[in-house]
């Protein structure tokens, strides 16, 4: 595809399930965690049609509580930690990257242990629907309710689970944070990055600083189930767990709604036809939502007693987050301003992100006037409002992306016409499901209730809801036919299809393993987008003949001879991150059968896991040694 | 005063339809679609409906919110307009039109817009700070003074246990209810609750937001109610923590009463129910004996006045709470309702329930630990149908 | 404007030392955050001895001792990465070895430590006090015992003369973990033994 380079230097793509279960490429990599995402999104979004289905009258009878109370536990507990925070990652792995024009990411064997113990840590979750129950006290399984029961082992699942996912995703951080400060292509200044690249480095940091917190909780939840400690229960504060929870549970807000923001940034731009207005302001932006996410867990508890001094000034901090947020939004639509905007799929998903996430923002907004949460929080009203910022922020940037790098991914469109009625059906299911619960959280339904009585004026817009709901549903199952038939016969796209403006458009679609034939030199902000245009005297932009997607030509390098150390060291497969990540989900088992027979399990995967890390850290990083 | 309530607060609930070349005729039927729909989201929503709605308040506290509300409304409104407005504007105005191949001047940004924008919307936002701080202030104060009708409050997995600690009667016992709570009109009322298991919350929206009800920690709610409610139309409250395995019916009434009324409601209450001697009560009395395992009650007798079932308390932070094992049933008869607020006290109702209480309500009794406190439901006695005719003799003639 | 691209060896190769040098900072940041909740959990509960015993049962001299061997521990580690960069195997084996001894002795102290503890009735499971203290102490003790079965590693290494070797794991990111684990205990040792008294 690119010059004469001699086949024989370049990486072949390697085929065969081994080669998945062994590889190490990021993309494949990221591939494999946006297939394990969406199908974990099926099984959670099917969740939430039973929960729906359960409320579409007073009283019903479809599911038991028990059955309920599981049911939207583990539809919080995967739709966050098992869906959106993978999907994100997906995004991260794959083209972090190819935005900084790297050939991998700085680690690419912990990048695969990380996507196996997520895997590992899903598969252990799901189980526990069959193995005793699952998870049944909330996604933020408040103390002591969730230490109480200790005949059960479905909390256990719980904290084993979030902490194996936590451990995934500060891996997956720590060599995020690696590769973008350490392998940025010449020239490729921090203030020149893509701003989804940016957002993942926040979200990496936000990770990092995040989880070990909730990890603690996690712990002493575990030790407070099975060995007797007092941290919650006993002697102990309820709110300490709180506090720890939305210590991680705040910025983790952030996590799932940073990089559909990056996602929407990298769109707009492209489909305006203009540069994203006031890329400086987006990103520190974004670097300040960051920082205050970490300021404000406590919004989360304004009826939990903290004292009128204290919610005064968490109140405060909340309405601050958001003046960045809104700064993003305006800079969105100042992008726009001026511009061409082509109503392609992937901008009309990104217009609906703007739209509504502009209302999940506002009623954020009543939310941090305190006396007003004192009657919203955990009512519908919450319910309405994070599903506008996760779903109607989140779920529709991520689709957005889905349908902006889809021919990045396999060289051919998705399917325009079930493009348009995913889209049409699911902004129309959305809204009906989401916004009557603001209706219904004001007039007093609590949220996490298997039932309701009558008589108190819920019924009409439970049952928009529920229509709703199967409307969203019946849009994805359009979703997942498109992906699934576009793949081999979608419309061909090309290296560029979309007259893209960084650096993944500049090479095939798919791209070869290793990237970039050349390591690029970078000039610009958007500097796939500067080698094709200059601009006029008025500003305006101006193609320039020589240059087309993806076929770039050298045109002042010529046949130098550069190409003879084109030997690439593209990292070797490796199957000891399966290995090690099969150890530790084995552990996670024996844990939660532990004290007792758990043990021996436990003792068992100690045994993988150490097989694994050695055999790891003692390997050779590439096959063939070449030390300077 | 209330602001005049906005002619809708659900317009942002309505989608507009986005304008695209190839589908105009489908957009036209949108448009239809979203303006009945916006109609009916008018009309369903201009103020609140049901009993037990945040928007119709009953009190002042819960007005001084519900102003707050509608005060941050119609800012959130404003700002929504302009901003859709703004983002329509830009999408439609700036599409790229069929023949048009001239390219867009490439701006990059515009710092002093950038300021600005920063600015304002901060602005906006200092200006509800002080309302929404001294918001904080009013609702949160602890009632205090010889006038405020002191109640405590203890949550249980899942029902509601009220001690009107001041309410003392001739034999120097307090006045213990469950799951319907009676209160004066016009009079501050000062809930002091805790949990003895697990997290609650108390809320009865027409007369204030929820505050958690949290084991080992003491927490307090304002009470104050404008009007009586008929006998048949209290004001329903919930438990809007999630709780457990029948959070959804850790329900609770709210009884306001005149003076007067409410005097003799306590009169009433502070009289121990009379054993009964004859008849099918007397029956139901001997079968009360399996009961009191974990229920209680005053009753008086041919003993003279005793406390049958066992009576426990807690102590948090100094404060001690009465804390039985289950709800104390010494004037059952006189409840609107059982199981946590959840069931009409009928006949037939009540025979559905000693017949297996799980059956009506989800609980955990194989769970109970009853020398440690723990009960996770009533148990499924087999009672025989004789049993249950006379236990419904017994409980509701214990008005 | 003319697109550009370098010759391939110049800066495809990036130098993988500081890619694991920062990787190893962002994770030890991330160890703060456990290490912080941890410690605030203990502060917390401090003070919730439900009757049992408390902080007076702390033996400080001992600690102070084991304290002061996990210390010494830290210089020989120094010793150990200037004899790795120095590329001086024998060096870096023997001091490799006696910070793994230092880091032993110090887990052998809070063996006994813990052991005296139960005696006393102090357990897990005793109080608020009890759990927090063990927790805390316990994870940073896990972190000892990591470190010393990664020096061990090392040392292994240096026999079959792979030490200098670019692999996964190397001496000097050994180190800096051995550090941070070390200073996590001043802390932990003055928050919790220190500032009871």
């Amino acid at each position: 595809m690119v010059l004469d380079t001699s086949k024989d230097l370049v990486p072949a793509q390697p085929t065969g399930i081994w080669s998945w279960i062994t590889t190490v490429d990021h993309k494949r990599i990221g591939m494999m965690y946006g297939v394990t995402a969406l199908v974990a999104f099926f099984i959670a979004g099917l969740e939430a049609l039973f929960i729906r289905l359960q409320l579409a009258t007073p009283n019903g009878t479809i599911l038991s509580a028990d059955a309920y109370n599981q049911l939207f536990t583990m539809h919080g507990l995967t739709m966050l930690l098992v869906v959106v925070m993978p999907v994100g990652a997906a995004f991260m792995n794959y083209f972090i990257p190819l935005h900084i024009g790297a050939r991998d990411v700085a680690f690419p064997r912990a990048n695969a242990f990380s996507y196996w113990l997520f895997l590992g840590a899903t598969i252990m979750l799901l189980s526990s629907f069959v193995l005793g129950g699952a998870p049944d006290g909330g996604w933020f399984g408040y103390a002591p309710l969730s230490t109480q029961l200790e005949e059960f082992v479905r909390m256990d699942y719980y904290a084993i689970g979030a902490q194996l996912l936590g451990i995934a995703s500060i891996m997956a951080s720590a060599n995020f944070i690696a590769t973008v400060f350490t392998m940025r292509a010449p020239g490729m200044t921090l203030m020149r990055i893509p701003v989804f690249t940016w957002m993942a480095v926040v979200v990496s940091f936000l990770l990092i600083f995040s989880l070990p917190i909730f990890g603690v909780g996690l712990f002493q939840m575990y030790f407070d189930r099975n060995f007797g400690t007092q941290f919650f229960s006993g002697g102990g504060d309820p709110l300490l767990w709180q506090h720890l929870f939305w210590l991680f549970g705040h910025p983790e807000v952030y996590v799932l709604i940073l990089p559909a923001m990056g996602i929407v940034s990298e769109i707009i731009p492209v489909f305006s036809r203009k540069p994203l207005f006031g890329y400086p302001f987006v990103v520190f932006s974004g670097i300040a939502i960051g920082f205050m996410g970490f300021g404000v867990w406590a919004h989360h508890m304004y009826t939990a007693g903290l004292g009128p001094v204290a919610e005064a000034g968490f109140g405060i901090a909340t309405m601050l987050i958001a003046v960045p947020t809104g700064v993003k939004i305006f800079n969105w639509i100042g992008t726009m301003w001026g511009g061409k905007v082509r109503f392609e799929l992937p901008m009309l998903f990104s217009i609906g992100f703007v739209s509504l996430f502009v209302i999940g923002g506002l009623s954020g907004v009543t939310h941090s006037v305190v006396p007003s949460d004192y009657q919203q929080h955990d009512s519908y009203y919450v319910v309405a409002h994070f599903h506008y910022v996760l779903f109607g922020g989140g779920v529709f940037g991520f689709v957005a992306g889905a349908y902006y790098w889809f021919p990045k991914w396999t060289g051919r469109f998705l399917d325009k016409r079930m493009g348009l009625w995913h889209f049409w059906l699911m902004l129309l299911g959305f809204n009906l499901t989401f916004a009557p619960m603001h209706i219904l959280g004001l007039n007093g339904m609590p949220r996490r209730t298997y039932r309701y009585g009558e008589g108190l004026g819920w019924e009409f817009w439970n049952q928009v809801a529920t229509v709703g709901s199967f409307i969203i549903g019946v849009s994805f199952l359009i979703f997942a036919w498109n992906l699934i038939k576009s793949r081999k016969n979608g419309v061909e796209a090309g290296p560029d299809p979309w007259d893209g403006r960084t650096l993944e458009w500049s090479i095939s679609s798919p791209p070869p393993v290793h990237n970039f034939d050349e390591i690029p030199i970078v000039e610009h902000v958007d500097d796939f987008w500067h080698r094709k245009y200059a601009t006029d005297e008025e500003g305006r932009a101006v193609r320039m003949t020589d240059v087309t997607g993806g076929t770039l030509v050298e045109t002042d390098t010529g046949g130098d001879g550069s190409h003879e150390e084109e030997d690439m060291h593209m990292p070797s497969p490796s199957y000891y991150p399966l290995v090690a990540a099969t150890g530790i989900t084995t552990v996670g088992y024996g844990l939660i059968y532990a004290p007792g027979a758990g043990w021996v399990v436990a003792g068992i995967g100690t045994l993988i896991t150490m097989w694994g890390v050695f055999g790891w850290s003692l390997e050779p990083v590439t096959r063939d040694e070449h030390h300077d | 005063m209330p602001l005049a309530r906005p002619p809708s607060h659900d317009c942002s609930k309505v989608k507009r339809p986005h304008k695209s070349r190839d589908t105009r005729t489908r957009l036209a039927r949108f448009r239809v679609a979203s303006l009945v729909a916006a109609l009916a989201v008018v009309l369903a929503s201009c103020s609140g409906s049901g009993p037990q709605t945040a928007l119709n308040p009953e009190g002042p506290i819960a007005r001084t919110i519900d102003d707050l509300w509608q005060l941050v409304f119609i800012l959130a409104t404003v700002v929504f307009v302009i901003v859709q407005v703004g983002l329509f504007y830009a999408v439609f105005r700036y599409r790229a039109r069929k023949n048009d191949d001239t390219e867009p001047v490439q701006v990059h940004g515009n710092t002093p817009i950038e300021i600005l924008w920063t600015i304002i919307p901060a602005l906006i936002l200092a200006s509800i700070g002080y309302p929404i701080v001294k918001g904080i202030f009013d609702v949160r104060a602890v009632a205090e003074g010889p006038d405020v009708l002191q109640v405590q409050v203890t949550g249980h997995q899942w029902w509601w246990e009220f001690e009107y600690i001041d309410l003392v009667g001739p034999d120097g016992r307090t006045l213990v209810t469950a799951n319907e709570l009676y209160i004066p009109e016009d009079t501050e009322v000062n809930l002091t609750m805790t949990s003895s298991a697990v997290i609650h919350s108390f809320w009865v929206p027409v007369l204030n937001g929820k505050r958690d009800v949290v084991p080992n920690r003491v927490s307090n709610l304002t009470l104050i109610a404008d009007n009586p409610t008929p006998p048949d139309q209290p004001h329903p409250g919930q438990c809007a923590e999630y709780c457990g395995l029948a959070h959804a019916d850790m329900r609770f009434k709210v009884h306001v009463r005149n003076q007067a009324d409410f005097d003799a409601w306590v009169e009433d209450q502070l009289t121990p129910a009379v054993v009964p001697t004859e008849g099918a009560a007397a029956a139901g009395f001997e079968a009360f004996n399996t009961c009191v395992a974990c229920h209680n009650a005053t009753v008086s007798g041919p003993d003279g006045i005793e406390d049958i079932g066992p009576v426990r308390t807690i102590e948090v932070d100094g404060v001690t709470f009465t804390s039985s094992l289950a709800p104390n049933l010494a004037h059952f008869g006189s409840r609107g309702t059982f199981g946590a607020g959840t069931f009409e006290n009928t006949r037939e109702h009540l025979a559905q329930w000693l017949a297996n209480p799980a059956d009506l309500k989800p609980m955990l009794p194989e769970l109970n630990d009853i020398p440690n406190g723990r009960i996770l439901g009533m148990p499924n006695f087999n009672l025989s149908e004789d049993d249950i005719n006379n236990l419904i003799a017994l409980l509701e003639g214990w008005k | 404007m003319t697109s550009q691209s370098a010759p391939v060896e110049v800066h495809d190769h990036h130098d993988i030392k500081p890619i694991r040098k920062a990787a190893m900072w962002v994770f030890l940041g991330s160890e703060c955050m456990f290490f912080g909740s941890m410690i605030a959990t203990f502060l917390l509960y401090r003070n919730e001895t439900a009757d049992g015993p408390g902080a007076e049962i702390f033996d400080i001299p001992f600690t102070s001792a084991s304290s002061f061997i996990l210390l010494m521990s830290s210089l020989t580690m120094v010793l150990a990465h200037n004899a790795f960069e120095n590329r001086d195997p024998r060096a870096t084996r023997i001091w490799l070895l006696a910070t793994a001894m230092l880091g032993t002795t110090f887990l052998a102290g809070q063996v006994f430590e813990f052991t005296e503890f139960v005696h006393k009735g102090l357990t897990l499971s005793t109080s608020s006090f009890g759990s927090a203290f063990y927790m805390l102490t316990g994870f940073h003790g896990a972190h000892v015992a990591i470190g010393v079965l990664m020096l061990m590693t090392m040392f292994y290494l240096s026999f079959s003369g792979r030490l200098f070797d670019d692999r996964g794991l190397n001496v000097e990111l050994v180190g800096l973990y051995w550090h941070f684990v070390d200073i996590v205990w001043i802390v932990i040792f003055t928050v919790v033994y220190l500032l009871q008294v």
